[in-house]
């Protein structure tokens, strides 16, 4: 579904990610991990098209297609999803609008008509219940004075709405609660299928309690310098990330 | 001598109204002429502004001064059911609709109306003739004559606008609508003047547009006084979308009593030139000022936006929020001016201006300037001048919005804020629409109205949940 051949990203003229091979099937799920500032989210930007970083070298390619190609908005209508490590608040653009105009744009992509608005307020509905997202939040603007929870659950939220075909979670575990960890993971889970895939970034073992990877991978300095099953998370835990340096 | 044409020049302006001294009466009462020879003096003096000056510097009137206009002196007799010459295009609008043919007081069977409430709307002139005491209490009073040229100018050829008294204890309705239609297929250079008066304890919705129509060259020079008794309230939106080759200046006098609510809307839609200059002044205590503005310019159009609060009694409030969008080479101005007198302690004022930019030939200039002499004072000021925040236009797009309608979205949410402050139901909503057009480029000068628009928008925006 992706594959991503030595990959290059400069920011700035800075060289964040260095010759980077990563490649995911339907059905699976990932788990990247790594310390910090070595470029998980850059990577999870780059697959998700923001424009700011600069891809020097190297290709991805997702579903046959150049993704490097395809506009932002193109790559969610193909299926990708990015749920952000901080999400944006949008003042004056109300949960609800933001949601339609991303469905119905991309049901047009997909040659269906929009959503008429009865179906899509009960669609919306049934998709907070999954996250257990309080209804008032669908009332107000874009993350807007949401908590860090309720951001982070808000993305989720999305993720439901949007049903992509590759997830890419950005850290969705940090900031939250036990008890919202295992809501979120459960919307993960709910939401797997035998034709989608998810790649989850986190710092913490825990999350992968909650959703079990087919692969763990440890992203140092720009590269994937270690994949292994889910046991490898736990060598982590346990070693730290130096015995990655030391690697 | 009636009308004539001819380029307003300073010297040209003051032989005319030599020659037309005889027939420049307003009221039967000496004091106008007395004011008109005042206003006239400070104009002779002062001449047109210029952008030497600091007050406009970032507005010149040079090019629209240059052209040849019919000076229309003495009102035409406009008679006609407003109505009739006006189709207010706003769903379940209700509204008293009175309007201003260039410049000259539409009517039909009275020039002087009472509404069954007992509130007067009429012709200035008219009304200056019956309502001789009001008008020796307020006309000419609050205008600033001695430095303003342009309100000097107004003054001393004012012939004609639109009059409101709302007597005390009265709170009118429906809103009133007062239309300056500017429909001439020549050049005309006008100047209106209106006085509204509210008394004690009473009320009024006033949505006064500006419109014109036949893209001809043309000026206006406006002043309206407006009187808030105590514990009244006045709500005031002040709709313009005229054509590129309009010229407006607005000035508008405010004055606040003890307990009054001011909220002055100005949204600015369109027009080649548009200068609103608002002074309010707090002349009693308790009261609030809420002064908001929107405009959305493109092309070559200006418009510069100057508020002036003077809180000159104590435990009063006021707040300044003014936003714009201005594209291609267009240009704004904001000048927001708080003085708090010695005597205003516990005043709580606030301004704050924001402008976006979407070319990098689109230019702003905005100046908060606050003035304080008390001690016990809340201020804050804040203006910024910035492009769509990058961040969250990634954002709509990684959920699949597309360019265009992520930056709308993004436009749309920021307007929107003002328009939300309109508390008239259908008068927001329109506005909202009217908002979503511009910002589609799908607005032009339509046939009559300020608010008409021809063709339902493709994408909707549901502001409901807004
Ligand atoms: N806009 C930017 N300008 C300059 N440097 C940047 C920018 N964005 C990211 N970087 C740098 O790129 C490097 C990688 O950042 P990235 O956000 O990808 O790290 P990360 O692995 O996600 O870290 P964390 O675990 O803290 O989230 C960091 O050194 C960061 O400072
Ligand atoms: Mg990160």
């Amino acid at each position: 579904m992706l594959n991503i051949q030595d990959l290059h990203v400069q920011i700035n003229g800075k060289e964040i990610i260095k010759g980077l091979h990563f490649s995911v099937n339907k059905g699976e799920v990932h788990a990247i991990m790594g310390p910090n500032g070595t470029g998980k989210s850059t990577l999870a930007n780059v697959i998700a098209g923001k424009e700011q970083y600069e891809v020097t070298g190297g290709s991805i390619t997702y579903k046959g297609l150049n993704l490097l190609d395809l506009a932002p908005e193109d790559r969610a209508r193909e299926g990708i999803f990015l749920g952000f490590q901080y999400p944006v608040e949008i003042p004056g653009v109300s949960m609800t609008n933001f949601m339609r105009t991303a469905i119905n744009e991309q049901r047009k992509y997909k040659g269906l008509p929009p959503m008429a608005a009865g179906d899509f307020l009960r669609y919306m509905k049934e998709k907070q219940q999954l996250v257990e997202l309080q209804d008032k939040l669908s009332n107000r603007s874009v993350n807007e004075g949401f908590s860090g929870g309720e951001k982070k659950r808000n993305e989720i939220f999305q993720m439901a709405m949007l049903e992509p075909e590759l997830a890419i979670l950005d850290e969705t575990d940090s900031g939250l609660d036990i008890d919202a960890l295992k809501i979120v993971a459960n919307g993960v889970n709910k939401l797997r299928r035998p034709d989608n895939a998810t790649v989850v970034i986190t710092h913490y073992q825990r999350l992968l309690d909650f959703i079990v990877p087919d692969f763990v991978h440890v992203l140092y300095e720009g590269r994937i310098v270690k994949s292994g099953g889910k046991e490898l998370a736990l060598e982590l835990e346990e070693k730290g990330y130096e015995w990655i340096k030391g690697i | 001598m009636d009308n004539k044409i001819m380029v307003p020049e300073p010297e040209r302006m003051q032989a005319l109204f030599r020659e037309a001294a005889g027939s420049l009466t307003l009221g039967n009462n000496g004091h106008f002429s007395a004011l008109r020879n005042e206003a006239m003096q400070t104009f002779s003096r002062l001449g047109y502004p210029n952008r030497r000056q600091e007050a406009w510097k970032y507005t010149d009137l040079e090019a629209a001064l240059q052209v040849p206009y019919r000076i229309q002196l003495i009102p035409s007799e406009e008679r006609a059911d407003a109505s009739k010459i006006f189709q207010c295009e706003i769903h379940n609008f209700e509204t008293y609709l009175f309007s201003l043919l260039n410049g000259s007081y539409v009517w039909e069977h009275s020039p002087v109306s009472v509404l069954p409430d007992g509130t007067v709307v009429g012709s200035l002139r008219a009304a200056a003739l019956q309502y001789p005491e009001l008008f020796a209490h307020h006309y000419g009073k609050y205008a600033d004559i001695r430095n303003g040229a342009l309100e000097a100018l107004n003054t001393a050829f004012a012939m004609d606008g639109i009059f409101i008294w709302v007597p005390d204890g009265v709170e009118v309705e429906k809103p009133i609508q007062m239309v300056n239609i500017v429909n001439l297929k020549e050049n005309v250079f006008i100047q209106p003047r209106n006085l509204i008066i509210i008394g004690k304890n009473a009320k009024l919705t006033l949505v006064h547009c500006d419109d014109s129509v036949q893209h001809q060259k043309n000026f206006t020079n406006a002043v309206t006084e407006f009187i808030i008794g105590e514990n009244s309230e006045l709500d005031y939106y002040k709709l313009q979308n005229k054509d590129d080759d309009a010229t407006l200046i607005n000035n508008n006098y405010f004055h606040l009593s003890d307990y009054s609510r001011l909220t002055s809307n100005t949204l600015t839609y369109n027009g080649g030139l548009i200068r609103n200059e608002s002074k309010v002044k707090i002349d009693g205590s308790g009261a609030e000022a809420n002064l908001y503005g929107l405009y959305l310019m493109d092309r070559k159009q200006h418009v510069d936006n100057r508020v002036f609060v003077d809180h000159a009694k104590p435990h009063s409030v006021s707040n300044e929020l003014y936003k714009g969008i201005i594209d291609d080479d267009a240009s704004a101005a904001f000048y927001g001016h708080i003085l708090v007198q010695r005597d205003a302690q516990q005043t709580n004022a606030y301004q704050n201006n924001r402008n976006i930019t979407l070319t990098d030939r689109a230019r702003v200039e905005t100046n908060p300037f606050l003035e304080i002499y008390a001690d016990d004072v809340k201020c804050s000021h804040g203006a910024t001048v910035g492009q769509l925040d990058q961040d969250a236009l990634f954002y709509l797009k990684s959920r699949g919005i597309c360019d265009r309608n992520a930056r709308m979205l993004l436009m749309y949410a920021f307007a929107a804020e003002i328009a939300g402050k309109i508390t008239i139901p259908a008068l927001r909503v329109r506005t909202e629409e009217m908002i979503e057009k511009r910002l589609k480029g799908e607005l032009s000068i339509c046939d009559q109205c300020v608010l008409h628009c021809k063709d339902q928008p493709e994408f909707r925006i549901d502001m409901s949940l807004v």
